[in-house]
């Protein structure tokens, strides 16, 4: 019975944590932050030497071959400095993909440069109706010959900017099921792709509308079974839930800490703000909100061994927790600065945005808790 | 991460199945009572005593004590194994739980060996059942000010003042009761500890009726009631100290944590055969979100028990971890009752053996009980001061 890290695992999150602290303090998420790219390459390299994009790569690819968890604690750490860097779409989501849904030969084309950090791969997965059932995939994909032709548009692409390969769903039959979802895989060079970028408040992740302009695609572009994909996207949902909740947990932890650092500190009728039980309580209702929403993480991560419809339940129970708890402790935190918080010069809004922006992206806590009903069988 | 326990303690876990399928006591009014285990009658208090005693012939009494009083060294595992077993078959709770879980430990750790001869092994049959005479009508949450004062005669101390919410008094042998012995020290360090037998003369028992209808709790009035001295725990004044020994032996929460999982189930059953404004209640949108959101919170709770239960294997500290669990559970069980009243619309209000009443009315009178948890053995709002300086280092207030 040990229910926790491993020592590993221990060590891999205080090195991420060092590091982190290091390479990525609130200066350079702020200069990132407002560079109009969004993109660090040294930090990327940085990162890519720690060997960290490669975790989740099986060995005989190039890779560690860790498991969801051993991501998961990377990915708190990351949450908690709010590091603007494509960990989560291309190490996490795009890995996850392709590892289970690719052939061989894909995999021994992509998996060890994305490993090595040599290429970024992201996932285009969401539409103009942002559902993330299979109705919500409805780009059209005609055949020609041996090749498709797609034409249409996404929403919502994470690092689209700097991704070299896009993991495109997409629907290559009628109908608006299961059946018939199929995913490719295209460099970002292909001729009629173009990219918006979307003006989101959370400027740490940026987001893509990408247009497809009748893009020809070859047959060994194609990922996995044609029309056969969704269970795929479903088992990634489930490691891009956890991998959130992930990120979450780290930045309610530090939204938390700054708000009490601050509390310590700021004096009003001649003593510390923290000293006043009406401050206390907020940080104390985080607390225990934040230290149970742990243990639910790393056991949703640990769950995603398999595609499992408990991997599902928990990784959406993880999903709809961490969304409420890192919104509700970043608008305390940003509460318990009083107007300093309020500013654009001082770091806690850049939580507090990033807690909304990870609540809602693949799928809110309502979504969440839905499919946990559903799940349940109620 | 590994979520399974070790063979041996597998079959310890088997055992203790077994065991309950052959004693378990069939479907007993007297022992039951939904959350609010009160023993309000004779009958039931035998019922209860008769249960111990057939779990302690067993040997699953305490079973984390050392050996020389009556237990059995179990590992944290073991001793987990079996609460939650208890709790998922629902067995009935033990009556002696105060002297089991809060004297027992505490005589064990600070007892001399007298006390520890005189009183543990009585403690673990239920012969003697105890009380805990901690808060006062003036000392609830700032229970250090307390004011019952014990003066040193001879060889006895003197006792006068009085208790409340003294829950059990009305039925107990014995209380183990923070008075005051030096008034003119630092509030903390004029506390002693003393074991007072309930049938001394000059001790008043005055039942307190709760919101419930039941008289739960009571008033304890003490007017010149003679304890020997031999009944003091501890130093003289160095109550404070015994009495804070105790608390770290209620960490291991998943027992109540498994409790409130079997609630959580209790209204999952509940939701799945009510309906509501003509439709089933699990098809009704709203209530999917609120049942999801509880089960989720429930699930945490669940999972950061086995996280404290395998730090605890470790070795490693709690931290403040009871009051994390304190706070959390108790405002869970109570939405969980509140949920339940939601889903019984004017079905909710109907107590007991009302016609028409669900579940024969423990959902309506759990919603009471958990309210009151809510504040009983510290209040949220104390858990919320104990967190922020604890674990958070904010100044304590003016």
């Amino acid at each position: 019975m040990h229910f926790g890290l491993t020592a590993d695992q221990e060590l891999l999150a205080a090195s991420a944590r060092d590091f982190l602290a290091a390479e990525s303090p609130p200066a350079t998420v702020r200069r990132i932050v407002e560079d109009d790219a969004g993109v660090s390459p040294e930090l990327n390299a940085k990162i890519a030497q720690q060997g960290w994009q490669g975790m989740l790569v099986p060995e005989e690819y190039g890779g560690q071959g860790l498991g969801v968890l051993d991501a998961a604690v990377v990915l708190t750490e990351l949450g908690r400095f709010l590091t603007p860097t494509p960990f989560l779409s291309s190490a996490v989501l795009a890995t996850t993909l392709l590892s289970i849904a690719a052939s061989a030969a894909q995999r021994r084309r992509w998996l060890p440069r994305l490993a090595s950090g040599e290429m970024l791969a992201t996932v285009a997965w969401l539409e103009e109706s942002d559902r993330l059932d299979p109705a919500g995939i409805a780009l059209r994909v005609r055949r020609a010959r041996d090749r498709f032709r797609l034409s249409g548009s996404k929403l919502f692409v994470l690092d689209a900017q700097m991704a070299d390969l896009y993991l495109l769903a997409a629907r290559t039959a009628a109908g608006q099921g299961r059946d018939g979802v199929s995913l490719f895989a295209i460099p970002r060079d292909a001729t009629g792709i173009s990219l918006t970028p979307l003006h989101n408040f959370d400027r740490t992740r940026r987001l893509f509308e990408m247009r497809f302009d009748d893009v020809v695609v070859d047959r060994d572009q194609l990922v996995g079974r044609e029309g056969k994909a969704w269970p795929h996207l479903e088992r990634m949902l489930n490691v891009a839930c956890v991998a959130i909740a992930a990120e979450s947990q780290g930045g309610a932890e530090r939204a938390l800490e700054l708000a009490v650092e601050y509390a310590k500190v700021r004096e009003q009728f001649g003593r510390p703000i923290g000293s006043f039980q009406a401050v206390k309580h907020l940080a104390a209702e985080c607390f225990a909100e934040i230290e149970p929403s742990r243990s639910l993480l790393w056991y949703a991560a640990w769950a995603q061994q398999g595609a499992s419809k408990e991997a599902s339940r928990a990784a959406s129970m993880a999903k709809a927790r961490l969304g409420d708890v890192y919104s509700r402790t970043t608008n305390k935190s940003v509460q318990i600065h009083g107007g300093i918080g309020f500013t654009w010069e001082h770091d806690v809004h850049f939580w507090f945005k990033r807690a909304k922006s990870n609540e809602v992206l693949f799928g809110g806590p309502d979504f969440h808790r839905e499919r946990v009903a559903a799940l349940s069988g109620w | 991460m590994d979520l399974s326990f070790s063979k041996e303690d597998e079959k310890f876990r088997r055992e203790v199945r077994a065991w309950l399928r052959r004693h378990l006591p069939r479907r007993n009014d007297a022992l039951e009572g939904g959350e609010d285990l009160s023993y309000d009658s004779p009958e039931r208090i035998s019922a209860a005593k008769a249960w111990q005693r057939t779990v302690h012939d067993a040997g699953y009494v305490a079973i984390g004590w050392p050996k020389e009083f009556g237990g059995q060294e179990a590992s944290i595992e073991r001793q987990s194994i079996l609460n939650e077993e208890m709790v998922l078959h629902r067995a009935p709770g033990l009556i002696g739980h105060l002297g089991l879980r809060m004297l027992g430990p505490t005589l064990i750790q600070c007892g001399t060996e007298a006390q520890r001869r005189r009183f543990l092994p009585k403690i673990l049959t239920a012969d003697e059942l105890w009380c805990q005479g901690y808060s006062e009508p003036g000392s609830g949450s700032d229970l250090a000010s307390l004011k019952t004062r014990a003066e040193l005669d001879g060889d006895s101390f003197v006792v006068n003042g009085q208790k409340v919410w003294t829950s059990t008094a009305q039925y107990a042998d014995w209380m183990f009761c923070l008075v005051r012995t030096d008034p003119e020290a630092p509030k903390h360090r004029g506390i002693s500890y003393l074991l007072i037998d309930m049938k001394s003369p000059g001790i008043e028992v005055r039942p307190l009726v709760q919101m419930t209808g039941r008289a739960g709790f009571n008033e304890v009035f003490f007017t010149d009631v003679r304890v020997p001295r031999e009944n003091l725990v501890g130093e003289l004044h160095g109550g404070w100290t015994v009495a804070n020994s105790t608390l770290a032996f209620e960490r291991n929460m998943l027992a109540s944590t498994t409790r409130t999982q079997q609630l959580m189930d209790d209204l999952l059953g509940l939701a799945r055969r009510r309906t509501r404004n003509g439709s089933k209640v699990t098809r009704c949108p709203a209530t999917r979100q609120k049942l999801a959101d509880l089960v989720i919170r429930v699930e945490a709770m669940r999972y950061h028990s086995l996280q404290q239960l395998s730090d605890e294997i470790q070795g490693r500290r709690g931290g403040v971890s009871a009051s994390i669990n304190k706070l959390v559970t108790t405002e869970l069980n109570h939405d969980i009752c509140a949920a339940a009243l939601d889903i019984l619309g004017d079905y909710g209000p109907l107590m007991g053996r009302t016609p028409h009443a669900e579940d024969r009315g423990t959902w309506p009178k759990d919603w009471m009980f958990t309210l009151g948890m809510i504040i009983g053995g510290g209040t949220s709002q104390i858990q919320k001061n104990i967190i922020s300086e604890r674990a958070l280092g904010l100044p304590r207030g003016a």
